[in-house]
């Protein structure tokens, strides 16, 4: 067992390795680099001056030699440095991660948790309105662009009925006192993570429906009905399991995807993480920055997977192997 | 209707005039019409019969399990010990279930729960229906392992039924089953999913099972080969009655009913006459009537070789003497004929 | 004594499934026709194609026309009101109804077409191809789509091909799982072996054999891959990272981000474009998804 998580982190970092690759190649195939930023930046400059930056910076140097020292460079930490922001790629990453990533994770706890409930619920009474407007509703949830959503959300609870607060992640001036700031923030991520969350439930609710539909069919749960026991016991205890299963699967698969929409969600609601960090470093062409979120959200995927994967094993001896 | 089969103080299960009652595309249908039969203690019944003809659903019905949107149970007795099991209430039906009356299918390899594992889910009934502590449990879960041949007990208790074969599953689901050591079991189709020689150690299992615990069997199965192994007496059923009752013996001498004659012929014997091995097997004509489609008389009619225009009615159920009889217009004749003898 | 010969139907419990394929297309369509929500879809997006197609013609005008004062209401000037800049709410989803589908199919061929190849060399070869593509398609699966989309984007011109390729490169992977799973299942089955034996060379076997027979899951992949890209795009460019010259649903919410408090017009509309576009879209895929479904068929 230890030696499976091993080589799935060692797998994880060989990808790694190979986003880094991918980022250089993408720097290389841009028009104009970092010195064109830097000269532009400063106001232009003469080709001497030029020909001095290229030099330091090491791009005089043949590609594959600059591949390593690049690589060298983004595995020990250093990622560059944005003009824009006057900051290390690397603090700006660290300072804007952890509000995508209490976004991104609070939307798949509660897709994944509500949804299964709702699918649960839904499936034991298959022919109830409650079931229909589940499976009715994951349509919803396919179709409705999330960015779109979360102004529509804004419009009616920040602005017409004013409960939530409507930008940013905390307000200004920040509450005293450690609980009222948590509790701030919380309130400014409440409805940031509805809309993210809401897309998801409502297709892993329709998908929890279903297993557990199959679930309920199966042999097994004939055999416990055979045992004298409850129909609590059989839903909660033995068919729960086996249905929340291709839940979790298609969950941990979405990750990228829920990221990519916390990354528009940010954008809507002005929150302070990678979204809005990576849009503005487009806008200004600030490669290091782009390069470095693209690392960062990859590296936050992979270790995401790694950790889906273990849960995955602990829940459905199967795939554990035989010991 | 009357019920022939020999009640005594041996009796542990008796079903007298059973009927179950679908609703399909709006139409009433009965799947079971009148089933009779007893079980002893100790003893093994064997109920044989074609797909379809309701043994499964007999089964169901006896454990109060007939899928309840379509279907239901609208008359009948099921004794067991003196209580009525129609009449008892879900609760107490639930306290039944897995302690007085158990039943193991013929898929062992989806029957268990593949996320727990097997000595969770044996102990698990044990815990059901006694007041035992989960160490406890857990050891008894390992003693039945034992009981039931299954080698290292105390490591495959803690192993998930995908680590085991098919023959171990069956044997874990036996295990499951007598647990609390029911007065019946029954097993529909145990051996159907399994290799042959896996298929003859399981029944020498069931049958030293009933030796030391005197639980009576139920022994559902298309097969007469697995009759012939286990049972003491025989059932035979079509299209949800039940046509013949006796001995193993006179059921394979001397059986009344022209379906269960047609049956055995029907199976194939290792003859050694080399001359004979191109002939073709014998087969009924005909095949089982739709049971949407109400049935007036003695459902077997259409492909009887013995049909007579009495057989427009439907037969009684004729009292042979011995635990023997047969629902057949036929029998009335043999009856008459030896009063007359 | 004689035999009472009495003629029963016989009824089966389940259909025979024919060989014949116009049989069996025959029945998905009639599946499909009995899901009353799936013809809904189904009209809906016929009626939204022929808006799309027909609108321009009716309806002429300019989407980046300024047609009257900036931000007025829907019913004063126009049917679905103005924008900042003053242009026309409604002819923009008219125009949209073009782009956006053309950009999604368009991407959606390019996504697909990757996605089935590199899932059928990878399913029917196995062994090392299958390994190789497999850690390829890991690879692409690591990066969170829009994430590298905005990248490639950001690095190459803002070109309508570009953002094509954008959403392709990033979204292939899904298909090509599907289609991997489809073939080493298909691949195992007697009439595959059957074919092999006679003397079927790889190539006709991946494209007459297997891939006809993993078509309906695919197909349903496809139809959700469109709606899927729809979105995509949208998302593209409601970030601004398009091309400029091009009108998109997407797009004029983006342009309308720092108004839409004061007009809520300028991004309600555009956003129920397209989510009744995708709604059609999603309404079909089920549909299809039940047709295809083997124990659904035959009643």
């Amino acid at each position: 067992m230890l030696t499976a998580i091993l080589k799935r982190i060692l797998y994880g970092i060989v990808l790694v390795i190979a986003v880094v690759v991918l980022d250089f190649l993408l720097i290389q195939a841009a028009p104009g680099d970092v010195v064109d930023t830097i000269l532009t930046e400063a106001g232009g400059g003469n080709p001497a001056l030029a020909a001095t930056i290229r030099a330091s910076y090491g791009l005089d140097k043949p590609i594959p030699v600059q591949l390593i020292t690049y690589l060298g460079k983004m595995l020990t930490g250093d990622l560059g440095y944005s003009f824009y922001y006057d900051d290390t790629v690397f603090s700006l990453l660290v300072s804007h991660l952890p509000s995508t990533l209490m976004l991104t994770l609070s939307a798949f706890v509660i897709a994944v948790f509500l949804g299964t409930l709702m699918g649960v619920i839904a499936a034991l009474r298959p022919r109830s309105i409650f079931s229909h407007i589940i499976t009715f509703f994951s349509l919803f949830g396919y179709a409705t662009p999330v960015f779109w959503l979360g102004m529509i959300i804004l419009l009616i609870f920040a602005l017409h009925i004013p409960i939530f607060p409507a930008f940013g992640i905390y307000s200004v001036p920040r509450p005293e006192g450690t609980f009222d700031r948590i509790l701030d923030v919380i309130n400014h991520l409440v409805l940031p993570t509805f809309t993210l969350a809401i897309l998801y439930l409502a297709s892993y609710s329709r998908l929890a429906r279903a297993s557990m539909l199959d679930v309920l069919g199966a042999d097994y749960i004939r055999t416990a009905r055979t045992k004298g026991l409850s129909e609590f016991v059989i839903t909660f205890k033995h068919a729960l399991k086996n249905a929340a299963l291709p839940v979790i699967t298609v969950a941990g698969l979405q990750l990228g995807s829920i990221f990519s929409g916390a990354v528009l969600v940010e954008t809507v609601y002005s929150l302070p993480g990678l979204g809005p960090l990576l849009y503005e470093s487009i806008v200004r062409r600030d490669y290091p920055v782009i390069m470095g979120v693209l690392f960062g959200a990859a590296v936050t995927t992979i270790i995401a997977n790694i950790i889906t994967d273990l849960i995955y094993n602990l829940l459905d001896p199967r795939i554990r192997g035989i010991s | 209707m009357n019920n022939p089969s020999v009640e005594s103080e041996n009796t542990v299960l008796s079903v007298e005039n059973l009927c179950v009652d679908f609703t399909i595309r709006g139409k009433q249908v009965h799947i079971l019409s009148d089933i009779n039969f007893t079980l002893g203690r100790g003893e093994t019944l064997g109920i044989i019969g074609e797909s379809g003809c309701g043994k499964s659903m007999t089964a169901l019905a006896l454990m109060r399990m007939v899928p309840s949107p379509p279907g239901w149970i609208s008359a009948g007795r099921v004794v067991l010990n003196g209580e009525d099991l129609i009449k008892a209430t879900e609760k107490r039906i639930r306290n039944i279930r897995g302690a007085e009356i158990s039943m193991i299918f013929q898929e062992p390899m989806t029957s268990l729960n593949p996320v727990y594992t097997v000595g969770n889910q044996i102990a698990e009934t044990i815990r059901r229906h006694r007041d035992v502590r989960r160490a406890e449990a857990w050891k008894e879960a390992i003693d039945l392992l034992d009981i039931v041949d299954i080698p290292s007990p105390e490591r495959r208790v803690r192993e998930y039924p995908h680590q085991l074969s098919g023959g171990m599953r069956q044997r874990v689901m036996i295990a499951m089953s007598l647990a609390c050591e029911p007065k019946v079991l029954i097993a529909d189709e145990p051996t159907t999913a399994l290799d042959v020689t896996v298929q003859a150690q399981i029944f020498d299992l069931l049958k030293k099972i009933q030796n030391d615990r005197g639980t009576g069997i139920i022994l559902i199965t298309h097969d007469f080969g697995a009759v012939a192994e286990m049972a003491d007496r025989v059932l035979v059923m079509y299209a949800g009655h039940t046509i013949e009752e006796g001995s193993l013996d006179e059921i394979a001498d001397s059986a009344h009913h022209p379906y269960t004659k047609g049956l055995l012929r029907s199976m194939p014997e290792i003859d050694d006459d080399p001359d004979d091995v191109r002939k073709p097997l014998p087969e009924i004509p005909g095949t089982v009537p739709d049971l949407l489609r109400s049935i007036e008389g003695c459902p077997f009619a259409p492909r009887c070789t013995f049909a007579m225009s009495k057989c427009r009615d439907l037969p009684h159920y004729f009292d042979l003497g011995n635990g023997r009889s047969v629902k057949c217009w036929l029998a009335q004749e043999d009856i008459q004929a030896k009063e007359q003898a | 004594m004689k035999t009472i010969t009495d003629q029963q139907d016989i009824s089966l419990s389940f259909e025979e499934e024919p060989d014949q394929p116009e049989i069996w297309w025959r029945e998905t369509v009639r599946m499909f026709y009995m899901n009353k929500a799936a013809v809904f879809g189904f009209i809906g997006l016929i009626i939204i194609i022929l808006v799309g197609l027909f609108g321009p013609v009716f309806f002429a005008a300019d989407p980046f026309a300024i047609i009257g004062l900036p931000l007025t209401e829907p019913g004063k000037i126009s049917l679905l009101g103005t924008d900042y800049l003053g242009r026309d709410v409604f002819t923009g989803i008219i125009y949209g109804v073009r782009t956006t589908l053309a950009i999604a199919v368009t991407a959606t061929v390019f996504t697909v077409f990757i996605g089935i190849s590199v899932g059928a060399i990878a399913g029917f070869y196995g062994g090392k191809i299958d390994n190789a593509l497999m850690r390829i398609t890991e690879f692409f699966q690591v990066l969170p789509p829009l994430v590298f989309a905005m990248v490639i984007v950001a690095v190459f011109t803002p070109d309508l091909m570009i953002v094509i390729f954008a959403i392709g490169v990033t979204s292939w992977t899904t298909e090509a799982r599907l289609t991997r799973a489809e073939f080493l299942k298909i691949k195992e089955r007697e009439y595959v072996m059957a074919a092999r034996a006679v003397g079927a060379k790889n190539k006709r076997l991946i494209l007459k054999v297997v891939l006809p027979n993993a078509l309906p899951p695919l197909i349903i992949a496809v139809t959700l891959r469109i709606g899927i890209s729809i979105i995509y795009e949208a998302a593209l460019s409601f970030l601004g990272l398009t091309d400029p010259d091009v009108m998109t649903w997407g797009k004029m919410i983006g342009l309308s981000r720092d108004f839409f408090f004061e007009a809520w017009w300028t991004v309600t509309f555009p956003g129920l474009a397209i989510l009744i576009t995708v709604l059609c879209i999603a309404l079909i895929g089920d549909g299809l998804n039940d047709a295809f479904n083997p124990k659904l068929r035959g009643r």
